[in-house]
């Protein structure tokens, strides 16, 4: 048996590092590239992006209520998933609406960015409100179908390893929506007309004026996607963990965080900072002392819990990548805007 | 004509709006929203002279006001000799071990030019320095905690009277903000707003989860009063006397002695909690004047004015040499330690320590409503602002439930959506301050009392 | 009698201070037209101004015996005016090929055919049609940004100091193709700082002195005024 020692030391490994963080990393990184959109574009940092999240991600749920009760379901999959695409067009509504009511003033009169940010914290404020008032403060699951791809016991069993392997459903649901989403995303932008016209709008706004690219279609169109990417990142986790809205709330460190480190406003830099924080916050915190027995000889075995930090600080990790990010590189690892 | 008078008519408004709340309800629930109105009014002034001043973006509010509770707890705690004897050294050694980590890594990345031996170097000492931790932070924090867990099992405090912590406390939090704008003052604007919020969701994580330092989620209750007891009042002759002859009247009504005696000591009991909040009230609207004049004195200086032609053309105010960045540390600092002086003031009114109850809607965005909507730039705007929006988020809750119950007054009474609705609508008080803020924002961007254009 | 892209009576500027007092500036199709003048003498605010990027008090701007002077910038673009402003002229983020078919955006029809027509006339840009335009030399984005105007088939082309900090040998090459682009019957009007080059291609010459027409004529009259060479263009 000792052998395997190795092989149970990486599946150890693979179950409560790598493959949680490739699935919170998708979502963060789902998370970001909405953020950094409407940095891009907009030229902002919007604060409401958590509590768009919370909103799409309830109208997904209530979605998925109302499916159930009509006796649709996804069979193995989640019933969320069939709710996604009508809560992408209620919260990109929503997104347009709360354009049209709010954000459009400001851009008319060419306000600084740091008025947006103020505008975006009373949008945060009424999302905030509008989701507890609709669905309540409270953590909720609402996940159906098949939970297991692999369990940890049917994995043991068939290896005949020590350690077992646990892949949750959600987890490759994450990563394959995850990836559909970015391909779309990146397909859009860098290979279609109005793509195209984003970007060029976010890179030179008077040239694209003078180009005729239309600044109100441009807008429109980027608050639609910010609306779904917001919904599907918002969904993701929830579906992979559960729905608080106070949780989404705080999910804006570490996708802020994900958005600076990639480079603000720019598009692969969210994805790559989104599986940066995520990497860092799930290595950082876990204790590896199972990990080492299996890899050390029986002296040299650690007495404590080998934990780098404790998992009650997992923002504290965002914070200190993100500091750190600022001194040594401020335009973040791919270079983003600088203002 | 109306500009000279709208900060009077501000304030005369909400003089009668706490009036109402006097006469209607009750002069103990009136002081007790008069009480956290001050504070809020001096953490508005705190926000407003980073934000109204110097165009900074500070979104940690919470955290600034959470060290500020923390240090009242430092400062008037008594102190567990117990648990100092048992593991102080531990503690302090492991304190001593990360400032002089801190210290190395500024050293090393002010000093040493080439990259790759200064990350080298930085890592070995990150690495020392965890191996220390290990060996002295570990076990000096279970003994801490072991300590008779159920009332302490944490170090205590130095046990000085707690009105000393209010000056402590914008030390400690002027430090902290210190360490933090050297970080991001001098890069973009919105990476201290990033910044400061991810500063104080930790230093809420970190208060709630040391119980060494704070007794964590188990609150530290029971703290020192700089104010007498009600309990003690009550059995005081002075006092007594005081609200005997104050309602001399009412007394005399009564025919039968026994009542007297009733009426005097229920008197006796509404009287002592009046008394000890116009005791706090009193203090806290000392502080608030001192900080007030200090601010206004600040505004009208050379150094007021400087800060100010920054934040109106910042491109103008570097040609000339002006070195932005420092100016705006000064400010940072300085207004984050009035955040500071009010959590301790605030720790201090509610006589214990909940590290659970800082919420970032609560301590930070509803204190940037205060600021925007008194008036951004202005001092007096931001007290009244202060005022103004601490007394609609307390009385935006029972207004909101007033509201759905008559909206829904046609609904059965027990109907499922009528039922919703009365239990969510505590949450609408949010909504109610986002639209404060969207609607002072558009149409009164410059607030209720707006700042004064000095002519020129 | 007005050219086919002409401006009169201009005045006006920026926040309440008139810049432009009384100017006018015309160019035919097929021409030249070249406007020069002391630093502040409100060349590029003239440009901007027969674009709509400025409000004036008064005067007229007349596209083809059409008055245009009500109409937005991004309308007159539509009506075949190009502009390449002087800085920030193109989409530096965006590649070669995708700067051109920004140009393009108000087009429905098929756009390969101007896109091989400026590859000819930059054969440069064929090249790097992949690459970031912000990574291009100074010249390249130069060429960049006029193929970007020229991508809506303009009959007016509108360069402002076209050759600002780009070297003699590109200056030349860069004014060559501003000739062969005059000679597919575009109207072009230049502000330039390089007076005597600019002029030396011109049908027609500005020279411009407070916002005023102080002196203008044929290229070449200009070039051989002795008050325009002593005042102008160092002797």
């Amino acid at each position: 048996m000792e052998n395997f020692d190795i092989l149970n030391a990486l599946i150890l490994l693979a179950n409560f590092v790598i493959v949680p963080a490739i699935s919170y990393g998708s979502q963060l990184a789902i998370a970001a590239l909405g953020i950094t959109i409407v940095y891009a574009v907009l030229r902002f940092s919007n604060f409401a992006h958590g509590d768009l999240m919370s909103f799409g991600t309830m109208t997904a749920i209530l979605f998925t209520w109302l499916f159930q009760n009509l006796g649709i379901t996804g069979g193995v999959l989640p019933t969320a998933l069939i709710a996604l695409p009508f809560a992408i067009i209620v919260t990109a509504l929503l997104c347009l609406l709360i354009d049209k009511s709010v954000y459009r003033f400001y851009r008319k009169q060419k306000s600084h960015a740091v008025v947006f940010m103020i505008v975006s914290v009373g949008v945060m404020f009424i999302l905030n409100a509008t989701v507890r008032f609709i669905i309540g403060p409270n953590d909720r699951t609402f996940f159906d179908g098949e939970k297991f791809l692999i369990r940890a016991l049917d994995f043991k069993a068939s290896t005949g390893l020590e350690e077992g392997l646990t892949i949750k459903s959600t987890q490759l649901i994450t990563v394959i929506v995850a990836i559909i989403t970015m391909l779309l995303l990146f397909y859009f932008l860098q290979k279609t007309k109005m793509g195209k016209a984003m970007r060029a709008y976010s890179n030179n706004e008077d040239l694209a004026l003078l180009s005729g690219i239309n600044p109100d279609r441009v807008v429109m169109i980027t608050w639609i996607i910010v609306g779904a990417l917001g919904t599907i990142a918002g969904v993701l986790y929830g579906l992979d963990k559960s729905f608080k809205p106070f949780t989404y709330f705080q999910l804006l460190l570490p996708m802020f965080a994900a958005a600076i480190v990639g480079g603000i406003g720019n598009p692969i830099g969210a994805v790559v900072g989104g599986y940066i924080i995520a990497f860092s916050e799930i290595m950082l915190t876990y204790a590896y002392k199972k990990f080492f027995i299996y890899l050390l000889p029986e002296h040299l075995e650690p007495s404590g819990l080998m934990q780098f930090l404790s998992t009650d600080y997992k923002f504290a990790i965002s914070f200190i990548i993100l500091v750190i990010v600022l001194i040594i590189r401020p335009t973040g690892v791919f270079r983003g805007k600088t203002i | 004509m109306i500009e000279k008078y709208r900060a009077p008519l501000a304030f005369l408004v909400m003089a009668l709006l706490l009036a109402i709340v006097g006469f209607g309800q009750s002069w103990s629930v009136a002081l007790g929203i008069i009480n956290l109105c001050i504070i809020s009014a001096i953490m508005a002034l705190g926000v407003n002279l980073q934000w109204g001043y110097a165009g900074l973006f500070n979104a940690g509010v919470m955290g600034f006001t959470a060290l500020g509770g923390l240090t009242a707890v430092l400062i008037s705690h008594q102190p567990i000799y117990e648990a100092w004897s048992g593991a102080g050294s531990g503690i302090l050694l492991s304190g001593f071990i990360l400032i002089s980590a801190g210290f190395g890594i500024y050293f090393v990345h002010k000093k040493i030019e080439k990259i790759i031996l200064k990350r080298t170097l930085i890592i070995f000492i990150i690495g020392i320095t965890l191996i220390g931790l290990n060996i002295f932070y570990g076990p000096s924090v279970s003994i801490i905690e072991s300590i008779n867990p159920a009332k302490t099992g944490f170090l205590g405090g130095l046990g000085l009277p707690i009105i000393v912590s209010w000056l402590v406390a914008a030390f400690v939090a002027g430090f902290v903000a210190w360490i933090i704008g050297k970080i991001t003052l001098g890069l973009r604007s919105d990476y201290l707003a990033i910044a400061t919020l991810g500063i104080s969701e930790i230093v809420i994580a970190i208060l709630k989860h040391e119980d060494w330092l704070s007794r964590g989620v188990r609150n530290v209750t029971g703290l020192d009063r700089p104010v007498p007891y009600e309990i003690e009042l009550q059995k005081t002759t002075w006092f007594i006397d005081l609200i005997a002859s104050i309602n001399t009247s009412k007394l005399q009504a009564a025919q039968i002695l026994s009542d007297r005696q009733d009426i005097l000591n229920k008197l006796v009991i509404d009287g002592s909690s009046i008394f000890v909040k116009l005791c706090y009230a009193g203090l806290f609207i000392l502080v608030l004047l001192i900080i007030y004049f200090l601010s206004h004195l600040a505004l009208q200086s050379p150094w007021g004015r400087m800060l100010r032609a920054i934040r109106d053309n910042e491109d103008a105010a570097s040609a000339m040499g002006k070195n932005i960045v420092a100016k705006h540390l000064q400010v940072f600092v300085i207004g984050s330690a009035i955040i500071g002086i009010a959590g301790a003031m605030l720790t201090t009114l509610d006589g214990q320590f909940t590290p659970g109850s800082y919420q970032p809607l609560r301590f930070t965005f509803i204190i940037w409503v205060m600021v925007i909507v008194g008036g951004s730039g202005n001092n007096l705007g931001s007290i009244f602002g202060g005022f103004f929006i601490w007394f609609m988020w307390i009385e935006a809750e029972p207004l909101s439930i007033a509201f759905i119950s008559l909206l829904t007054n046609g609904l059965d009474y027990n109907s499922p959506l009528r039922m919703h609705l009365i239990a969510s609508a505590p949450h609408l008080r949010l909504f109610i301050m986002g639209s404060i803020l969207l609607l002072a924002l558009r149409f009164m961007p410059r607030g209720v009392i707006p700042e004064k254009v000095s002519k020129e | 009698m007005n050219k086919y892209f002409s401006s009169s009576n201009m005045t006006g500027g920026y926040g309440g201070v008139d810049i432009l007092n009384d100017c006018g500036i015309e160019v035919n199709q097929g021409e030249i037209s070249v406007v020069v003048g002391p630093n502040g003498a409100g060349k590029s605010t003239a440009m901007k101004a027969m674009l709509g990027m400025i409000t004036l008090k008064s005067g007229d701007v007349i596209l083809n015996g059409k008055d245009i002077s009500g109409l937005t910038p991004e309308d007159r673009v539509a009506q075949g005016i190009a502009f390449v402003p002087q800085t920030m002229n193109i989409f530096s983020e965006l590649t070669v090929k995708e700067n051109l078919e920004m140009g393009a955006f108000l087009r429905n029809d098929n756009i390969n055919k101007t896109i091989e027509d400026i590859y000819k006339l930059f054969p440069i840009l064929k090249d790097k049609k992949n690459q970031l335009a912000g990574e291009l030399s100074g010249g390249q984005r130069q060429q960049v940004a006029v193929g970007r105007a020229l991508m809506t088939k303009p009959s007016v082309l509108m360069l402002d100091e076209p050759t600002a900090g780009v070297s003699p040998i590109v200056m030349d090459e860069l004014f060559d193709r501003i000739i062969e682009i005059k000679n597919t019957g575009v109207a072009i009007i230049i502000v330039e700082q390089n007076a005597k080059q600019a002029l030396s291609i011109a049908d027609f010459g500005y020279v411009l002195v407070g916002g005023k027409n102080k002196f203008t004529g044929k290229g070449s009259e200009l070039l051989n005024n002795p008050e325009v060479r002593k005042a102008f263009l160092g002797g």
